[in-house]
């Protein structure tokens, strides 16, 4: 197992991260979350531009193959940016049509995946409803070992994260049937799972960085609350939690790399443990900034509002931690 | 830098698995916190040492293979999977030893580690004082410069299984004018037996005897027993401190054992447990794993000469492991319900008490090798940069 990252996925990290940081995301996610999904797509062109579709996507289809590792870095940084959108589902929806063996269906979307020109939902196994239906080119649905393509869908329903609109799927037409279905959709709730779990991880990073500058210059009692012992502990707890998820989702990235067995088990241990911490840091952020972290109009609510529909998405805890068990 | 698994190390861990297989005793030996388990733990020490396994990091000249950071850690895997015992040279080889490679002299290598790794003399650590504990540079035994060496004098306390063991490595003031606490403080190393030493026992909390308080009454120790230079051992004392939290106490290999058998542990009565349950085993697994990759990651990047290496986040780690340690042990006791209560040496004890005696064992994580309120603000204040507050 390599344990350390190369050069290149260094810099390809860091490149997104920069870019991310100059592309105004506060003002994308308000924007996604008034049902204007126009900067969202704008951004979402970037980040196709800068290769991050393609990680799921094979190289005869244009992509650059499925690259677990690069995909759960990118994904950290999709989630230190607080970036919307149906992200996961869209490279999930890839790695599922990419398993499927079906060459037109493939051939359809996944170019278009990887040149974020095609904006896809994903619904399989978790719950009723489509991320983003309403934004999306089209939603994928997977029904036992069917799967349909629909364009419609019922209203829109918000969530705690306003950004994190949803929507049930409505009839649609049967695209493949049979056990390819099923193990194709095995495969992407994996992938879902690690692209969930390293946007939790980066979601946590962010918030830890924001709290530790806020209470290294918030003064209260004539001294900056990162002086008081129980502020310092709750964000070293913070700092614990999230240094011991990111080796979790690394090895988890191998593992589905190198289509080991217990892949399954690893990509579930890593959405357990980065969903917790990602929720654990806003927990931490929201009290350490007091009733200001309360407040819609800080940016820092819009990272606030994501961790916890992300440690649920794509597997709860308790499922996620039942399939640690089951080896 | 890469750091997979080689040919070689695959072969390595196979052979320890093989020789571990053939060795480690059928029937647990007894605590090594009291004196038969001491002298019984002793005898395991040299078995190990006879075959090369008792400090394989270190050079062969010194009684190891050379073996690489890795290579330990596959080794420490292997010893804990296989069920071995614990070491009861630990004190020695993994605080005293790799002081010793770093600050000491040839002469005291030559002199101290054979009989270390044998097992035949075995190390206390002497840094804690009644009055010195978290805020250890306030400690106030005395070194007094006298011909040829020095005259200790004053009190020490908790020093681990310092009740049966030979010598003892400590801190003592040895300039009393110093303007910081943190100054004129030397590491010494000492006799148990010598005149003018005391050893009085302390039972600990799980009831086992090893625990010990010494009175030193102007022992003398010669020159050659300083580590580093005189006045500086407050520094010397900290790179131990870092590995005492770090790696080498506390390696994976002993959680992920546990993890392990913890999961056998649910699995044989899963409906029984309940899934609350079922979700902490879920979490020590994850905690143990975490751990484990963790280190490996710390591994790779200390073999790839990175000097960022360990300093303050061993304090990660210690926090980690003591808190993952209770978590594992609690699970375990509550899995086993009436059965999980039961003492080591009860004859009903499901699988010798390891468990109970674990438990026990385990809530001294936090106290230990420097308390998580004090790792906290080392984490605070040197890895997230929080300024300093009132200790
Ligand atoms: C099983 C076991 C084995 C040990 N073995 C050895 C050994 O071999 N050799 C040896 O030298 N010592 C040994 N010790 C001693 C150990 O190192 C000390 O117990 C430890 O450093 C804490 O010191 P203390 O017990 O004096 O507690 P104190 O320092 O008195 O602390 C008491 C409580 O106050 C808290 N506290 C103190 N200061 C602060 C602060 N600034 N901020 C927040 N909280 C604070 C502590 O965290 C703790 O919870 C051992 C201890 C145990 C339990």
């Amino acid at each position: 197992m390599r344990f350390l990252l190369t050069d290149e996925q260094r810099d390809f990290a860091r490149a997104l991260d920069g870019m991310l940081g100059a592309s105004g995301t506060p003002a994308v996610v308000r924007a996604w979350a008034a049902g204007e999904h126009k900067p969202g797509r704008a951004l979402w062109a970037r980040l196709a531009e800068a290769g991050v579709f393609g990680l799921a996507v094979p190289e005869r289809h244009g992509g650059a193959g499925l690259l677990p590792v690069e995909l759960a870095l990118s994904f950290t940084e999709l989630g230190r940016h607080a970036v919307p959108g149906p992200l996961v589902e869209t490279v999930a929806a890839a790695a599922f049509l990419e398993r499927l063996g079906s060459d037109s269906l493939a051939g359809e979307w996944l170019p278009r995946i990887a040149a974020g020109e095609a904006v896809l939902s994903l619904c399989a196994g978790a719950g009723p409803y489509a991320l983003d239906a309403d934004a999306a080119d089209a939603v994928l649905v997977v029904r036992g070992d069917t799967v349909c393509r629909t364009d419609t869908h019922g209203p829109v329903q918000t969530t705690l994260d306003p950004a994190r609109r949803v929507a049930r799927p409505l009839g649609g037409t049967v695209v493949a049937r049979g056990p390819a279905v099923t193990a194709a959709a095995a495969h992407a709730i994996e992938v879902a799972r690690l692209a969930t779990a390293a946007q939790s991880l980066g979601l946590g990073r962010a918030l830890l960085a924001a709290t530790v500058s806020y209470v290294k210059q918030r003064t209260q009692f004539r001294v900056p609350i990162g002086s008081f012992q129980a502020v310092k502990h709750r964000l070293a707890d913070t700092l614990i939690a999230l240094e011991f998820a990111q080796p979790l989702v690394h090895a988890a990235a191998l593992a589905v790399a190198a289509g080991a067995p217990s892949a399954g088990r690893e990509v579930a241990a890593a959405k357990v443990a980065a969903g917790e911490a990602g929720h654990g840091a806003a927990r931490t952020a929201l009290q350490l900034h007091g009733a200001l972290g309360y407040t819609e109009e800080l940016d820092l609510s819009l990272w606030i509002r994501k961790a916890r529909p992300l440690r649920d998405a794509w597997g709860s805890p308790a499922d996620c931690r039942a399939r640690v068990l089951t080896g | 830098m890469d750091l997979e698994f080689t040919a070689a190390d695959e072969e390595f861990r196979a052979e320890a698995r093989a020789w571990l297989a053939g060795h480690v005793p059928a029937t647990p030996l007894p605590s090594l916190e009291t004196a038969e388990g001491f002298a019984a733990h002793r005898e395991w020490e040299h078995w190990l040492a006879a075959d090369r396994w008792s400090v394989v990091s270190w050079p062969e000249e010194y009684g190891g293979r050379g073996a690489s950071l890795l290579q330990w850690l596959v080794f420490e895997e292997e010893y804990y999977a296989a069920g071995a015992p614990g070491r009861v040279s630990q004190n020695g080889i993994r605080l005293l030893a790799p002081t010793l490679f770093e600050h000491g002299t040839e002469e005291q290598r030559a002199r101290v580690l054979g009989p270390m790794a044998r097992g035949e003399v075995i190390w206390a650590q002497a840094w804690s004082e009644p009055e010195s504990g978290s805020d250890l540079a306030s400690l106030r035994s005395a070194a007094v410069r006298t011909d040829g060496g020095w005259l200790l004098s004053g009190q020490k306390t908790w020093s681990s299984r310092a009740a049966f063991a030979d010598r003892a490595f400590g801190l003592f003031r040895s300039d009393p004018d110093a303007t910081r606490p943190h100054q004129g403080l030397t590491y010494l190393m000492f006799p148990l037996d010598a005149p003018g030493v005391t050893v009085r026992p302390i039972g600990r909390l799980d009831g086992k005897p090893a625990f010990a308080e010494l009175f030193l009454d102007e022992v003398f120790v010669p020159d050659a027993e300083v580590i580093g230079e005189p006045g500086q051992g407050w520094r010397i004392a900290m790179s131990t401190a870092g590995k005492e939290r770090g790696l080498t106490l506390r390696s994976p290999g002993r959680f992920t054992a546990a993890a392990e058998r913890l999961t056998a542990l649910w699995r044989e009565a899963p409906e029984g447990a309940g899934p609350a349950l079922g979700d902490r085993v879920a979490d020590a697994w994850i905690g143990a794993r975490a751990y484990q990759l963790f280190t490996y990651a710390h591994a790779s990047r200390i073999v790839a000469g990175d000097a960022g290496g360990l300093g303050a986040e061993s304090s990660l780690n210690k926090v980690f492991w003591s808190e993952l340690d209770i978590a594992l042990h609690e699970t375990a006791l509550d899995l086993l319900g009436p059965y999980g209560m039961l003492a080591d040496d009860a004859d009903e004890a499901p699988a010798h008490g390891s468990w109970a005696e674990g438990y026990t064992f385990s809530l001294a994580g936090p106290i230990y090798a420097g308390t998580n309120e004090i790792q906290r603000d080392i984490i605070a204040e040197r890895l997230l940069g929080l300024p300093k507050g009132r200790r």
